[in-house]
């Protein structure tokens, strides 16, 4: 008893199993609203399951771990400005600059796949963070808010985007580029077998090392130590003799590196062009798939695995139910809203556990 | 005989702690009720308890006679009771009037009625004589005049039970005795005080009784008048404390900090230190006393480096360093314990065991190449816990900003001291905490100083000044106006020196 009670009371526990909880909420939010419209709420969720290959086609799975792979990389791109204190909205941004320079490069050279492919996606990286490193350097000398200066600065890549596009590397229509060659795509026969026509590809394994590197730099180095440090407190970091000013330019820098690379993953492992006039609606979803996941990389796997069998079985529900796609977005917005709201849940929770302790006491007297 | 408050045989517990234990409080209509016990044990929670922020376990709560249920704050208003928290609880850019008006807005049409909220505010605060101007901003007036604003706050609502919890940890000693006055005014008016502190000098001077606790129980209520310093010193604590720490003559060594006519800017661009001149030996301790605001924390940041010289020189150990950045002074052999320990001394997000080597993070053995050596931290950290007796629930592990003040300030100071640097910048290291806690911090200063350490101690307290230093500096207006020798002064001279005039004047007792 006493290991079930200090889910409810202990702060660090609380914390863990609030997620879970959100993620349970909305679903019965979901099956409400569908009962109180007139659907079948079992009928939609195991036709979204199915949607999302838990059972039935691999291939759909595979979809499900394709959509996780790009969610991966934006949500830890939030998540890492996060933890040290920085707010990302440019994910969005920096991951259309990575994936524009990544499909131009597949594009433009004629290389051996084991060079291009690296280059390419090295360059996607490179790509996210000399683009989040403007507003990181004017947060730096000149105080400017990183959330103003991501939002125009997902603007300015949209339009340059929309810019290059027709006028460097055409493609069949004026609204998108030209395909990239195969030794630049990321998608593997193997993988693709595999997962029966699945675009799943070689980006799931990128997406895990990064939640690996991640994860040790934050935990484990002195680097990380100085980023956190300066994220919660850049009064105490200076005083400590820290870099206060260059730290905050190489967070933004690794953010937007994630960021990049998510666009190398999107671009190159799925889309294999890239269009002109949308932003990667990923990167702004990462911000959701971060606060869901605790910006704790682990955690970002997991709450991006829910996005992405969501996204990837909202279509199949949608076609084989009366239920409209909409309202997977009703659900993970009442997830988010849950993840949140977190001090209601943690108040509901001591509350549950008052009224376990008190019947137990009963039960003593 | 009547009680306004009566808090009988009261218990909180929390996860893991008995913070309350079987606790009795009696307040007398019209007294002033100090309620004394060291940090962390547990005076706020009895009085969170009283204010509705708790519900106590055990026990029984009566206001004037008649037992209460006191589930929130709201009930405790309605039954006149008011509390002025620690850290205040004011919004910074609303005025006066908006602050103390807050959550019982009286409307005009549309409209908030400011006119008539502000002009029943100037009339209590002129009854009190709290001077305060209703129109101000709160981010335009100093700590002592935004306490009163919280002091208005009360009475505005009608409390006549007023709830004051540590009033004067944030005051100089200007402030705290026009606080004084204040609290006598009050009482003169009908309203009844509790006064939470463990500065045992206050209580003396405004208290009727007292009632003590230790480690959550109830230890004694006692006759303020009729009962000694020490006594109380003894029955807070649990053992006698030495209020005078003893020190032997000093073995004065080399200089080791050389401040030379050096100026420094404050935010506001205007000179804040100016020309400044000094030398600290090893073996010495220098204290530097001044009212609050008079340069000594813009010496403090100019020393340390958070703060651009305009001119002058900061020798350290034989170099010249003002150019230099923190990282390199501190590797020189510089300390500092930081006065606002919430800005600068510590990430209160991080556990303890990672303020813990804060500075030294990046050297061996708690990291090689760049790679945390986890197993050494938590063995320094233990170490330095158990050393310096920093209490805290979890260890190493503890979320510092979960700890009370008072372990939070241990925690930097056994950082700061075990690191042991040549020279040690120490501001205000005492400040909110319980006299056990202040005669350990200055055992281990002193112990530094014999060790052949030179020490710069900043502090508002002159008490800690006298005791402490060997000789003293006196900072008014960004000048040193003398430097004295600590055997040979008195509060007198420095108070004296304090408002401007040059040392060495005995006669002169009209401050």
């Amino acid at each position: 008893m006493k290991k079930i009670s200090k889910y409810f009371t202990n702060e660090d526990y609380q914390k863990k199993i609030i997620p879970f909880l959100s993620v349970l909420l909305g679903f019965i939010m979901g099956a409400l609203i569908m009962l109180f419209s007139g659907y079948n709420p079992l009928e939609a969720y195991s036709a979204l399951l199915k949607g999302a290959g838990f059972y039935g086609s691999i291939k759909r799975f595979g979809d499900t771990l394709l959509n996780m792979t790009t969610l991966i990389f934006t949500g830890l791109s939030v998540a890492f400005a996060f933890r040290t204190g920085l707010f990302n909205i440019g994910a969005a941004g920096q991951m259309l600059m990575g994936g524009f320079i990544a499909v131009y490069i597949g594009i433009i050279f004629d290389l051996p796949r084991i060079i291009h492919l690296p280059f390419a996606v090295i360059s996607a990286g490179l790509a996210g963070a000399l683009w989040a490193s403007i507003p990181g350097i004017l947060k730096a000398k000149f105080k400017v808010h990183e959330v103003v200066t991501t939002i125009m600065m997902n603007w300015i890549a949209y339009w340059s985007v929309y810019y290059f596009v027709p006028n460097y590397i055409p493609g069949n229509f004026d609204t998108e580029s030209a395909v990239i060659k195969e030794s630049a795509s990321l998608r593997t026969d193997w993988l693709s077998s595999l997962f029966k026509g699945s675009y799943v590809n070689l980006g799931l394994f990128l997406s895990i090392i990064a939640v690996i590197i991640i994860w040790w730099i934050l935990e484990k180095t002195t680097f990380g130590y100085e980023l956190k440090a300066v994220g919660f407190n850049p009064n105490s970091a200076e005083y400590a003799g820290m870099k206060v000013n260059r730290n905050i330019v190489f967070s933004m820098m690794i953010s937007g590196t994630l960021a990049g690379l998510a666009g190398a993953v999107y671009y190159l492992g799925y889309t294999n062009n890239i269009k002109i006039g949308e932003l990667p609606t990923q990167g702004f979803d990462g911000i959701a798939v971060a606060l869901l996941g605790l910006n704790n990389p682990i955690g970002i796997v997991f709450s991006s695995f829910l996005f992405g069998f969501m996204n990837a079985g909202k279509l199949f529900m949608s076609a084989s139910t009366e239920v409209p796609k909409e309202l997977i977005e009703i659900i993970i917005a009442v997830i988010i809203f849950f993840a949140a709201a977190n001090l209601m849940i943690k108040g509901f929770l001591s509350k549950i556990n008052k009224v376990i302790y008190r019947k137990e006491g009963e039960k003593n007297v | 005989m009547d009680y306004v408050i009566e808090m009988l045989n009261i218990r909180k517990e929390f996860p893991g702690i008995v913070a309350n234990d079987n606790i009795t409080l009696r307040v007398i209509p019209g007294e002033i009720h100090a309620l004394l016990g060291e940090n962390g044990a547990g005076k706020s929670t009895l009085m969170s308890i009283l204010f509705g922020l708790y519900k106590p376990d055990k026990g029984i709560i009566k206001v004037r006679g008649k037992e209460v249920n006191i589930s929130n704050p709201n009930i405790a208003t309605e039954l006149g009771i008011g509390m002025v928290h620690q850290h205040f609880k004011l919004i910074h850019n609303f005025t006066v009037t908006e602050n103390i008006i807050l959550g019982m807005e009286k409307t005009k049409g549309l409209s908030i009625d400011i006119k008539s909220a502000a002009k029943r505010i100037k009339e209590l605060s002129n009854l009190y004589g709290l001077k305060v101007d209703p129109y101000a901003k709160i981010e335009d007036i100093s700590v002592g005049m935004q306490q009163r604003v919280e002091i208005l706050k009360m009475l505005y609502r009608n409390a006549d039970i007023l709830i004051f919890d540590e009033p004067t940890a944030v005051l100089t000693p200007q402030e705290v005795e026009e606080l004084m006055n204040i609290m006598r005014r009050l009482i003169d008016e009908g309203k009844s005080i509790i006064l939470i502190t463990h500065k045992l000098k206050e209580i003396k001077a405004i208290a009727n009784r007292c009632t003590i606790i230790r480690k959550g129980k109830g230890i004694a209520t006692v006759d303020v008048a009729s009962t000694s310093t020490e006594k109380m010193a003894e029955l807070m604590v649990g053992h006698e404390v030495n209020f005078k720490v003893k020190k032997g003559e000093p073995k004065l060594g080399d200089v080791l900090l050389k401040v030379d006519k050096l100026n420094v800017k404050d935010n506001r661009d205007i000179t804040a230190v100016k020309d400044v001149s000094f030398e600290v030996r090893g073996g010495e301790i220098l204290g530097i006393a001044g009212v609050d605001g008079n340069g000594q924390t813009e010496l403090i940041e100019a020393i340390t480096g958070l703060r651009k010289v305009e001119s002058g020189k900061i020798i350290l150990n034989g170099e010249e360093v003002q150019d230099w950045s923190i990282r390199k002074r501190n590797e020189l052999g510089l300390g500092h314990i930081p006065e606002d320990r919430h800005k600068h001394g510590l990430v209160l997000d991080f556990l303890l065991e990672d303020n813990m080597i804060l500075e030294n993070y990046y050297k061996s053995p708690f990291s090689s190449k760049g790679i945390l050596n986890r197993e050494e931290i938590r063995k320094y950290s233990d170490r330095l816990i158990k050393e310096f007796d920093v209490r805290c629930g979890k260890g190493s592990k503890t979320i510092v900003r979960s700890m009370s003040g008072g372990n939070q300030q241990k925690a930097i100071i056994a950082r700061e001291i075990d690191r042991s640097p040549q020279v040690l910048v120490v501001s205000q290291p005492t400040r909110g905490l319980d006299v056990g806690a202040i005669e350990y911090i200055h055992k281990r200063l002193i112990e530094e100083r014999d060790k052949g350490k030179a020490i710069l101690l900043f502090s508002l307290e002159l008490d800690e000044i006298l005791n402490v230093s060997d000789r003293i500096a006196v900072m008014y207006e960004g000048n040193i106006v003398g430097i004295v020798d600590a055997k040979s002064t008195d509060e007198n001279e420095l108070g004296l020196m304090m408002a401007g005039s040059k040392g060495g004047n005995k006669n002169e007792k009209n401050i």
